[in-house]
């Protein structure tokens, strides 16, 4: 039964389903982080790989494509002994004209216990949630604007790794934060996670005022933006954006609010520097920064794994 | 029960005695966390062996009803291919943690031998498996728990629920 309250929570408060940091609880949070910890470690055995998905078959949906997300998402089924089947949705049932919920009862038909959901349509995961069997666990992958909650806690994973405690923290989130699932995520775990400064730094029509609302601090100037932060958080600016008619150009984009060593150099010292990827040279980031030794952007890529291991094994040891 | 036998200061006296007629040159201590991990360390320090810590989080058998459970990660701070290995624990009862640990402790390399030591043996195997050494045997019912803890200054003691 999925609680009215959370869908995401059974009546214990226990994760059922990932589908959004929005609404989960701080030891929720902390108890995945904590679980990613000690799977981290799995990848330093002669053996990588521990049994607690054994027997258990983990479906990659993915309507929308995303080679890098997906093979995270397999390395850490697999690494937890899972069946994994990858499904390109986008190029089969869909195309021949059958529905969302259709394409999910076939599948449960096929004795699924997980769900990994990518999906252009934000709201996608959640609806599968709703209609999938009971024992059937969601987990979204990156749903249109709306989530990509294991983006967030991988960054959430990074931060803690690095900056050990959330309560002093400066983080600044750079670029296209209005149209990033990433953004939205990190908002609400740095929210939920007590860091009293979060900024959205990067142009008026990427970053509106109306963000205030999600208690961020609103910054078009890239120096404000930068100035003493101990995290910044680049996002990848989108090609589609320009064609739109909401940059210049890409050129343009950069000379402001690209993240060079000079504008780095605003930073703490100590300073991080996070990207989701795939990264863009020249584009939102200068290769001096993203190869520099502020950049953690491919230790994220490992903890990626390690979280997506620890909300797979929390998932498929809690009931409904 | 009485009370001397419930007195974990004791029991680790004897339990040191035990360990130190089975270690060999190749000896590493393991201890099954939480109780046995600090049997180990402590162990460890006054035998001069070396010692890590093991997890049975990830190679239970109960994953299905009960859920991923917390506990510290497993650390062996030394080869364990070719290594004599001694695992420690507090109590040892239907088995089913020994079990875990070792397909847990087979993940990191080939021991040359693995053995058991335990402060207190509860009896009520459901798995065949038996400790070289124990300081203590109990009898207590199914519905009843004991297990070891630490005060802050690092006495121990034991608990029974």
């Amino acid at each position: 039964m999925l609680s009215k309250r959370n869908p995401q929570l059974n009546k214990h408060g226990e994760l059922i389903h990932l589908l959004s940091i929005e609404g989960l609880p701080r030891a929720v949070i902390e108890q995945i982080l904590d679980t990613a910890g000690s799977f981290l470690s799995v990848n330093d055995r002669e053996v990588k790989k521990v049994p607690l998905l054994r027997g258990k078959s983990v479906f990659n949906l993915f309507f929308e494509n995303s080679t890098r997300t997906r093979t995270t998402f397999e390395i850490a089924a697999k690494r937890l002994s899972a069946d994994v089947i990858n499904l390109d949705i986008a190029r089969s049932s869909t195309a021949k004209g059958e529905t969302l919920l259709d394409t999910v009862a076939n599948l449960s038909a096929m004795h699924a216990d997980m769900f990994v959901v990518r999906h252009s349509e934000s709201g996608a995961p959640h609806l599968i949630a709703q209609h999938c069997a009971p024992h059937v666990h969601v987990v979204n992958a990156g749903d249109g604007r709306h989530a990509h909650p294991t983006q967030g806690l991988l960054d959430m994973y990074t931060i803690r790794h690095f900056k050990k405690d959330f309560r002093n923290l400066t983080v600044a989130i750079v670029g296209d934060i209005v149209h990033s699932r990433v953004a939205r995520s990190d908002i609400h775990a740095l929210n939920v996670l007590g860091v009293p400064e979060i900024r959205a730094v990067g142009p008026k029509t990427l970053v509106p005022g109306d963000l205030r609302d999600m208690g961020v601090r609103v910054c078009h100037d890239m120096a404000e933006g930068v100035k003493g932060a101990d995290v910044v958080i680049m996002l990848r600016l989108q090609n589609e954006r320009m064609n739109g008619g909401m940059l210049p150009s890409s050129g343009e984009f950069f000379k402001h609010f690209g993240l060079t060593p000079e504008k780095l150099a605003l930073a703490k010292p100590d300073a991080i520097v996070m990207h989701p990827g795939p990264i863009n040279r020249g584009v939102e980031i200068a290769s001096e920064v993203a190869d520099g030794k502020s950049s953690v952007i491919l230790p994220q890529v490992t903890f990626g794994i390690a979280v997506r291991m620890a909300v797979m094994a929390i998932l498929a040891g809690n009931e409904a | 029960m009485s009370e001397l036998l419930l007195d974990a200061e004791a029991l680790y006296l004897e339990l040191k005695k035990g360990v130190q007629k089975l270690m060999t040159p190749d000896t590493a201590l393991v201890g099954i966390w939480s109780g046995g991990a600090w049997l180990a360390e402590r162990l460890a320090a006054d035998l001069g062996l070396a010692s890590g810590t093991i997890s049975s989080a990830l190679h239970r058998d109960d994953f299905g009803s009960r859920g991923l459970v917390k506990a510290d990660h497993t650390t062996l701070p030394f080869d364990v291919n070719g290594r004599d290995i001694l695992l420690i624990d507090d109590v040892l009862y239907t088995g089913r943690t020994t079990r875990a640990v070792i397909n847990e402790l087979f993940d990191f390399g080939r021991p040359a031998r693995v053995q058991l030591a335990v402060l207190v043996d509860r009896g009520g195997r459901e798995l065949p498996i038996e400790p070289a050494f124990s300081a203590a045997r109990v009898t207590l019912g199914p519905d009843q728990k004991l297990r070891l803890a630490q005060g802050e200054d690092r006495r121990l003691k034991f608990e029974v629920k």
